[in-house]
């Protein structure tokens, strides 16, 4: 009985370890993570308190070693021989395994241009710590690109007095992840809080004090920071023959190509029931996956079916999405005290929501939306767009059905 | 060290939803109090165990809470952490109707 041994102690693989537990596996399991931390939670890097970086970690070192955890602190996985079941580790060890999870997750997508050697990434506490020493009030700080992670520390940066630009090569910022309309209106706000856009914009250099555009102009800036975003981690995955593409390809249980190895997170990218696979890149999909995986791992058959929930929270404002809005999608709004709702349709069946409005005050009616979601109901786009009509209400008349 | 009940006036019952929360500040802390299906009211600690989340903002069902942003979840009636990532349980308090006014025992 070797156990379970699972790489990466992310929120996925530090999930999963627990999990495993919680399921009544009694074997062992071995956690090893390459950052020189006790796992740690990456949504508040991008929220210092008192201009501090926060370390918020995951779980103590005494509720690891209560779990009977191996935690394996700053080793990194070299290389994987699924043929022999084991994997070699940066400290010279090699684990054997019944069962291996790779939780890998994801790095940041690097620039190309001449001097991207100047730009930081912001992923881990490390790079956290690197841009929040460097930017303080009086400086200027260039954030290429304008998504989820770049938008959500241009918030942060303005807050504390930073001059602040952002470049991005589409011609608008959020177009990935976030609804038209709540993109509009968080691009509105940054401009508001007097964030400088530089959209439509390739990156011809950067250079000790400024950010050349393809234009030919110049941004100026003390710091530059990358948020391009991330490429699954698959090196080892591949290198061991696993199947590959957009992330570590998965079964709807997430399995890789090899049974007695899994994967979760930032790294997987799972079969859907309509066919190809899709990487997630969330906190609630790496613990809901993690915890898929972990009952599978200890003997159940459960396929992952967890509708994608995301939060950002930009200035004062809190935007969740749940399920995947899509362009195609006949969308409902609703006007409420706190902000907006909007509700996605696909021939009739509600299958996304969003909401943008002060602090969390939409998340209960986005929670009630993925219940409604996961019910699979058709609901009439009036009483959806209808703020009296009461949706705790409408998913008990679903339920009762 | 006194055993008399200090009671502190909150809201009206009807400034709460049924099977709902509002939040409640009083001397410098926060709760959060719930009148819950059958019209019971109940009072806890504002902020979630797991992270200083207000819980009144978080969807209550039955008689339980969830952090509107982590989805841990509280049996509000006693304070239970009943889903992670909250482990830790909420401090509860004494809560009544009088004459549809909420009172809470904070002390």
């Amino acid at each position: 009985m070797d156990g379970i041994v699972i790489i990466g102690a992310g929120e996925a693989g530090t999930r999963a370890a627990f999990a495993l537990r919680e399921a009544g596996f009694a074997g062992s399991v071995t956690l090893a993570g390459t950052e020189p931390h006790l796992p740690y939670e990456r949504p508040p890097l991008s929220k210092p308190l008192n201009g501090a970086v926060q370390m918020k970690p995951i779980c103590g070192a005494a509720a690891l070693q209560a779990a009977g955890i191996d935690y394996l602190q700053g080793v990194s996985a070299l290389r994987l021989d699924p043929a022999a079941r084991s994997v070699a580790l940066s400290d010279g060890r090699r684990l054997a395994y019944d069962k291996l999870l790779l939780a890998t997750g994801a790095r940041p997508r690097r620039l190309t241009c001449p001097g991207a050697e100047r730009a930081l990434d912001f992923r881990t506490y490390a790079d956290a710590a690197a841009i929040f020493s460097r930017a303080e009030s009086g400086k200027g700080v260039a954030i290429i690109g304008g998504g989820l992670i770049g938008m959500e520390l241009a918030a942060v940066l303005r807050g504390k007095g930073i001059t602040v630009s952002v470049i991005e090569a589409a011609p608008k910022p959020l177009g990935r992840a976030v609804p038209p309309r709540f993109a509009t209106k968080l691009h509105a706000r940054h401009q508001q809080e007097g964030v400088a856009f530089h959209l439509g914009q390739g990156i011809a250099e950067i250079t000790d004090n400024a950010v050349r555009l393809a234009d030919g102009s110049a941004v100026p800036a003390d710091v530059v920071v990358a948020a391009i975003g991330v490429l699954p981690d698959v090196g080892l995955a591949e290198a061991a023959g696993l199947a590959t593409g957009n992330g570590i390809l998965t079964d709807a249980f997430l399995r890789t190509s090899d049974p007695a190895i899994f994967a979760a997170g930032d790294c997987a990218a799972v079969a859907q029931p309509g066919g190809g696979h899709v990487r997630f890149e969330s906190w609630r999909n790496a613990r809901n996956q993690a915890e898929t995986a972990a009952r599978n791992m200890a003997g159940g058959k459960e396929a992952f079916a967890a509708i994608p929930w995301f939060w950002t929270d930009q200035y004062d404002l809190g935007l969740q999405v749940a399920g995947l809005p899509q362009l195609d999608h006949q969308s409902v709004t609703r006007q409420l005290d706190g902000g907006e709702l909007e509700f996605y349709l696909d021939g009739g069946r509600l299958v996304a929501a969003a909401g943008l409005g002060l602090g969390n005050a939409l998340a209960k009616d986005i929670k009630l939306a993925e219940m409604l979601i996961a019910a699979g109901i058709g609901p009439d786009p009036a009483v959806l767009a209808d703020p009296g009509a009461n949706l705790k209400a409408l998913l008990k008349s679903a339920r009762a059905a | 060290m006194s055993n008399v009940i200090t009671w502190v006036p909150a809201c009206k019952l009807d400034d709460i939803e049924q099977e709902g929360a509002i939040r409640f500040d009083h001397a410098g802390r926060t709760y959060a109090i719930y009148r819950g299906p059958d019209d019971s009211v109940y009072c806890t600690a504002g902020l979630c165990t797991h992270e200083a989340i207000h819980l009144a903002d978080g969807l209550v069902m039955d008689y339980e809470v969830e952090c509107p942003k982590h989805s841990g979840a509280f049996d509000y009636r006693t304070g239970e952490a009943i889903r992670l990532p909250a482990c830790e349980n909420l401090k509860t308090y004494p809560a009544e109707i009088v004459n549809g006014e909420v009172r809470v025992a904070l002390g």
